[in-house]
């Protein structure tokens, strides 16, 4: 029997199997287990629910999703029982699984560990809303529901619309939401124009860093000289602290194919390729499951929903190197080289891969598409600012509450995500920079935590949008070493074809590692600023362009640390090793022990109950002692 | 030459049909199946894909995922992402350094352990974040580390 979809009938008889999976008429149990759930032991978790359920003969249907968002709360478990609002339960562990399995068995709700309740479910795509029917009075009144949760309440998930909402393995549930209605309706009642008219009017620019406006580039790419043209979905996400293209194509692989093979229908492309980062194992299990349904499908391949048109994708794995991030470095190792970068003065949409027509965007990029065909241009470009239109997802991580992949709409302040929806600085810390962009970014100060979110704004402050990694700092952060740590990246990473990336990063980061050591002169930071404007003019590709970033902005913006390090041969946030000094408060010190016993170098010496001491000569400033001593007696100065 | 290496090295050239620009992926999956890229089976590769030497070593040089010597029976990944930086990572990797006597990129002599930095995991809610061989842990303290590692033979 054929399984090929072909008609708008057949899309809704799966659809209606899909409704029938998402919503059984048992109870149904969900997993968080992208990557981020699995560190927190969702795996375990897992098992263990379904080793109760079989203990205790329960039916209940389980199965993993996607990742929320809310990855400080994680491993997440939701229950979905017919009569009751969907419950979403934290932190949830063996012990934990097994009480609410216990509960389940006996019909009645476990009320601890409850994150939030769902009363209703969105389907983006379709405009719809899926009410969960349930009894008033099912004692759950006091629970937040998760729309409102401070955490939530400013998103809009429009490119993560299903993580955590479906089985990413399953493709029947990926349509039951929506899904491949808008590639339906693209190849049945659109030309390809058309299409990249819809995206060019709904001002959707790329995700990946850039910000060019992709309906543009569709445009260039379809109408550049030759037959054979290539599309591609560039996962090889490298900015250090951003991982939201990993959690989408993790938890819904199916969104980044849609709109891949919508993008290809509108450029005339014969050929995908998506490079995926070696680091996302899963990402790629993923992907070549959905690959493999949507061709079962009739969805990519041959003969697409019977239309006549052909587009297959490949998957290629990338192979650790960041500057591959970079387009053309990007496509020479698809070609099988080393992926140095080439110099553009002829765009990749006219001569790219295997210099032809090639049309890249990345996998948050492409998440967007089937959204905006679904609801148009109108709709999309009402969300954001004047000229960054739709939503952007941020990982917000680092020394913030809570942690985890938020998505909202352009324009939102800094200070609404890192206050609002992160819950601010944990410890009673203060807040003192947040960097976006990667190593291609800044770090925006207190100052400008009003600045609203988009393209421009965060590069008119010397930072950039980038990917969307948020790395919030506080005050036991240095500025120095974060700049430092930057340009460590970057040496690492440079191709090393352009002399002034490959030299120029290097001096810069002796400097900086001279005045991290207590060895800085004056004249160090002009030094660094004139070395910055050589290496941003002369380097041919966005990695050399940009690599000053980080070091231009903390000294744009805490040059006061920087002379503590040079002149007070201080550092202020008491993390550089050479400028601090370990030290046991005597009067604090109940001579536990404990720090004497973990000191890797035997540098405490004491007795039991009596205060002891650390032996400057031997200690080697590893921190052990601080983070062992419970009593809050190790100094750092 | 190694003759059991040979018919390996063959199977997976095979299986992406000879092609040259596969090169990336052929030396992906030879790395996956000996841990390292065995230098008989880069000179293979020029034999029977028709890749210079000069191009495959370039190639297996230029990515970290391939190593030409020999990786131990376990891969610890310490994760030096930004957010795991902010949140003590260098001081994770420097005390893995000093238990396993092996600078990081190092091989333990019993080839039980090798020590690699590697930049973002993506799991950075979690931070700071070590892999050891496929399994991922969170909010990883250095005292912790010891009863980890002790997980793997």
């Amino acid at each position: 029997m054929s399984k090929k979809i072909t008609s708008l009938k057949d899309l809704d008889e799966l659809r209606e199997e899909g409704l029938k999976s998402l919503y059984p008429d048992k109870t149904k149990i969900m997993v968080g287990m992208a990557t981020c759930g699995l560190a927190s032991g969702a795996k375990e978790v897992f098992d263990i629910l379904c080793q109760e359920i079989k203990k205790t003969g329960l039916d209940v249907k389980l199965n993993s999703t996607g990742c929320l968002g809310y990855c400080q709360k994680e491993p997440l478990v939701d229950v979905i029982k017919p009569g009751w609002p969907r419950i979403i339960y934290q932190e949830v562990d063996g012990e934990k699984a097994q009480k609410l399995i216990e509960n389940l068995a006996q019909g009645k709700i476990w009320k601890e560990s409850i994150l939030a309740k769902m009363e209703e479910d969105e389907f983006l795509i379709l405009d719809e809303k899926k009410k969960y029917l349930f009894d008033p009075n099912t004692g759950l009144n006091g629970v937040p529901s998760y729309f409102e949760l401070p955490f939530y309440h400013k998103q809009l998930r429009i490119a993560t619309r299903n993580c955590g909402f479906i089985d990413p393995a399953s493709l029947v549930e990926y349509i039951a939401r929506g899904g491949y209605y808008s590639l339906y309706k693209a190849l049945t009642e659109y030309k390809p124009e058309e299409v990249i008219e819809e995206i060019i009017r709904s001002g959707l620019r790329g995700r990946g860093g850039g910000g060019f406006p992709t309906g543009r580039k569709w445009y260039y790419c379809r109408h550049a000289k030759g037959d054979i043209k290539y599309v591609i979905c560039n996962a090889d996400e490298g900015d250090p602290g951003a991982y939201m293209d990993r959690s989408i194509l993790e938890g819904d692989p199916h969104s980044v194919l849609e709109g891949m093979i919508i993008g290809a229908y509108a450029i005339g492309a014969k050929e995908g390729y998506i490079y995926v980062r070696s680091e996302y194992p899963l990402a790629v299990v993923r992907l070549k499951e959905a690959i493999k349904q949507a061709e079962e499908y009739g969805l990519l391949g041959e003969n697409i929903l019977g239309t006549g048109f052909n587009f297959p994708i490949y998957i290629n794995r990338g192979g650790g190197a960041f500057v591959c991030g970079e387009s053309t470095a990007l496509m020479a190792s698809l070609e099988g080289r080393v992926g140095e970068p080439r110099a553009k003065h002829i765009h990749t949409v006219e001569s790219g891969l295997w210099e032809r027509p090639t049309n890249l965007n990345n996998v948050e990029t492409w998440a967007n598409v089937p959204v905006i065909i679904a609801r148009g241009a109108d709709w999309y470009s009402k969300i954001g600012t004047e000229k960054s239109k739709g939503t952007k997802v941020f990982s917000i991580v680092g020394k913030i509450n809570n942690t985890g992949l938020v998505e909202v709409p352009m324009g939102i302040t800094l200070r609404e995500i890192i206050y609002e929806i992160g819950g601010g600085i944990p410890g009673g810390k203060k807040f003192k920079a947040v960097q976006t962009g990667g190593p291609s970014g800044g770090c925006v100060p207190e100052s400008m935590l009003d600045l609203p979110v988009d393209f421009e704004e965060l590069t008119k402050v010397g930072s950039m949008m980038g990917s969307g990694g948020m790395i919030v700092m506080d005050e036991d952060t240095c500025m120095v070493d974060i700049a430092r740590y930057f340009l460590s990246f970057l040496q690492d990473e440079s191709c090393g074809k352009c002399t002034s990336c490959r030299e120029g990063i290097k001096r810069m980061l002796q400097i900086l590692t001279r005045i991290t050591q207590g060895k800085g002169e004056e004249g160090d930071i002009e030094l660094l600023e004139e070395l910055s404007e050589v290496v941003k003019d002369t380097s041919l590709c966005a990695l050399g362009g940009t690599a000053p970033n980080p070091v231009l902005t903390t000294i744009r913006y805490f040059r006061d640390e920087y002379e503590a390090h040079i002149k007070d041969k201080k550092c202020p946030a008491r993390v550089c090793r050479d400028l601090i000094t370990y030290t046991i408060d005597e009067e604090k010190c109940t001579g536990c022990m404990r720090c004497l016993k973990e000191c890797p170098q035997k540098a405490i010496v004491g007795e039991k109950k009596k205060p002891h001491r650390i032996l400057q000569e031997k200690c080697i400033k590893c921190g052990i002692c601080y983070e062992t001593c419970r009593f809050d007696a190790v100094k750092v100065e | 030459m190694n003759l059991q290496i040979l018919e390996k090295v063959d199977e997976i050239i095979d299986k992406y049909g000879r092609e040259k620009k596969a090169l990336i992926s052929i030396l992906q999956d030879i790395q996956e199946e000996y841990n390292y890229l065995p230098r008989d089976a880069l000179f293979r590769i020029r034999d029977k894909v028709g890749v210079p030497l000069t191009q495959i070593y370039g190639v297996a040089t230029f990515y970290n995922a391939f190593s030409l010597k020999p990786r131990g029976r376990h891969l610890i990944s310490v994760c030096t992402g930004t957010a795991c930086h902010v949140k003590g990572a260098g001081k994770i990797l420097e005390k893995l350094e000093r238990d396993l006597k092996i600078k990081s990129g190092g091989v333990t002599e019993d080839l039980r352990f090798s020590l690699e930095s590697v930049r973002c995991l993506g799991c950075c809610s979690l931070a700071p974040v070590v892999k050891v061989d496929d399994d991922t842990y969170g909010r990883v303290r250095q005292d912790e580390l010891i009863k980890i590692l002790s997980r793997y033979e």
